[in-house]
């Protein structure tokens, strides 16, 4: 076991040194395959004996409904719904996320804060105020990132879910049309992400090849994690 | 310090624990500045329709966290700022709030947070011109709370920090930490000391002259309603004159 580690502060009020469980991220924009490649890791590691548990970003029970409503035509502006989607984080971090990690599941997060601050950044917050919101944040174990270009993503999403408001990021117009807003915009993501990259340690994965193939590669930086962590 | 605000509007701020009158004085306060035809903008603390299902939902499952309970009340805080406090202080309002970023400050702290970390959750907000801080001995706070209400509860009290199975010595205990983080605050943010064990009508007379002061040679938002001296106004105001009146004499 090692000893755990946060951004900032953590929870000075609830004094946690080490953990049986790992916690591992999946972060990517919209349209990457995230959730596919999360269902299968799950698959693969109960079959390897491991116990499970998947989390995503907007699930907590206390701000699930707040949120979906919040985002039903308020007028939020990006800080106010920053700090609402901390709230959620935190909720989850401490009520799902930390006491899975102390029974010695596997985490595996669909999304972790790094996407609210890339959404955020990308909306006009301030870069270093937003980072230090998630001062109370858990360091994952591993982060992969599942990096493909914008090219990769429309083919994703068209012949997916379809193009949608939020993920084209038409709050903030970034183009008078749901096609070109999502360009702008994803580009504007991915470059955040490569941003965060380096400075949170992110293990980049070619998220242009084929399914199985990106799943091989996690697969790969999974075992190679608990070699080194002898899980 | 908070930052400098940029803006023609004055902000007023009241603080305190539960029970130190800070909020019948704002009260008295606020109806004063309309009958002088000031444009005056009030607003309270967990107050945005924003939050309100997710607070409720919180409290009664008791589902809160230190953590998530500070970050839903900036929640709270950053849509009110970036609703209502930002742009009527920009208009030139003068704008009163009970209770601001030191109740989180002082609150949060005493749940348990990192108080850096607080601090920088509402580093968008800016330094108020003024914050009257209600200073009251523990004794008669508890005394006003449970005298008047109904009933103190569960997270006023403090009960989710465990540290009494008893709703009244939790409360002490918790206002009891929260005093000392207010206490530490009065130098770090510059807040103007408030007896809150003088008669209300003494209190409110100091309150208006540390407020005139401040707002003196001050011109903000013209009040194209401002009363013409209305009676219910014009008792308020005599009570209070009497009283200055009696204390020159």
């Amino acid at each position: 076991m090692k000893e755990i580690q946060y951004y900032g502060a953590g929870f000075p009020y609830r004094p946690l040194n080490e953990v049986p469980g790992k916690l591992i991220v999946l972060e990517g924009t919209d349209g990457v395959g995230r959730s596919t490649q999360v269902q299968m890791l799950r698959q693969w590691l109960e079959e390897e004996g491991y116990a499970v548990s998947d989390t995503g970003l907007r699930r907590g029970q206390l701000c699930g409904p707040g949120l979906d409503a919040a985002k039903q035509g308020h007028t939020l502006g990006p800080r106010t719904l920053s700090l609402f989607y901390a709230t959620d984080f935190s909720d989850r971090l401490e009520n799902q996320i930390l006491p899975a990690l102390k029974a010695g599941f596997i985490v595996l997060s669909d999304r972790y804060f790094y996407s609210i601050i890339a959404r955020d950044v990308v909306r006009g917050a301030d870069p270093l105020w937003a980072r230090n919101v998630y001062g109370f944040a858990l360091v994952p174990n591993l982060t992969l990132y599942l990096r493909a270009d914008v090219p990769t993503l429309i083919s994703r999403i068209v012949h997916g879910r379809g193009f949608n408001y939020w993920e084209a990021g038409m709050d903030i117009r970034c183009a008078d049309n749901l096609y070109d807003s999502f360009c702008v915009y994803q580009s504007k993501l991915i470059e955040q992400f490569d941003r965060m990259a380096s400075e949170y340690n992110f293990v980049t994965i070619d998220a242009t090849h084929s399914v199985q193939s990106i799943n091989d590669d996690l697969c790969r930086n999974i075992r190679a994690l608990f070699a080194r962590e002898k899980v | 310090m908070l930052r400098p605000g940029s803006y023609k509007g004055k902000l007023i701020v009241v603080e305190g624990i539960d029970g130190s009158g800070k909020s019948t004085q704002i009260d008295l306060l606020y109806k004063w500045l309309q009958s002088q035809g000031k444009s005056v903008y009030f607003t309270e603390w967990n107050s945005s329709d924003l939050v309100k299902s997710t607070t409720r939902l919180g409290k009664q499952e008791k589902m809160f966290t230190p953590t998530t309970f500070s970050l839903l009340q900036a929640t709270d805080f950053s849509d009110r700022w970036e609703n209502y406090m930002l742009p009527m202080l920009r208009a030139g309002v003068i704008v009163l709030a009970d209770r601001y970023a030191f109740t989180a400050f002082a609150r949060d702290v005493a749940r348990g947070v990192d108080p850096v970390w607080v601090r920088n959750l509402y580093s968008f907000a800016t330094q108020p011109d003024l914050t009257l801080y209600f200073q009251v001995p523990l004794d008669i706070a508890v005394e006003r709370i449970t005298g008047a209400r109904a009933k103190i509860k569960y997270y006023e009290a403090g009960m989710d920090l465990g540290l009494s199975d008893n709703k009244v010595t939790s409360f002490r205990l918790f206002q009891q930490r929260i005093i000392n983080e207010y206490e530490n605050m009065v130098p770090e943010f510059g807040l103007t000391l408030m007896d809150g064990t003088l008669p209300i009508l003494d209190l409110q007379k100091r309150m208006r002259t540390i407020v005139k002061k401040a707002l003196h040679g001050w011109v903000g938002l013209s009040n194209p309603l401002a009363p013409v001296r209305r009676p219910a106004a014009k008792h308020q105001a005599t009570a209070v004159k009497e009283v200055e009146e009696g204390e020159k004499a």
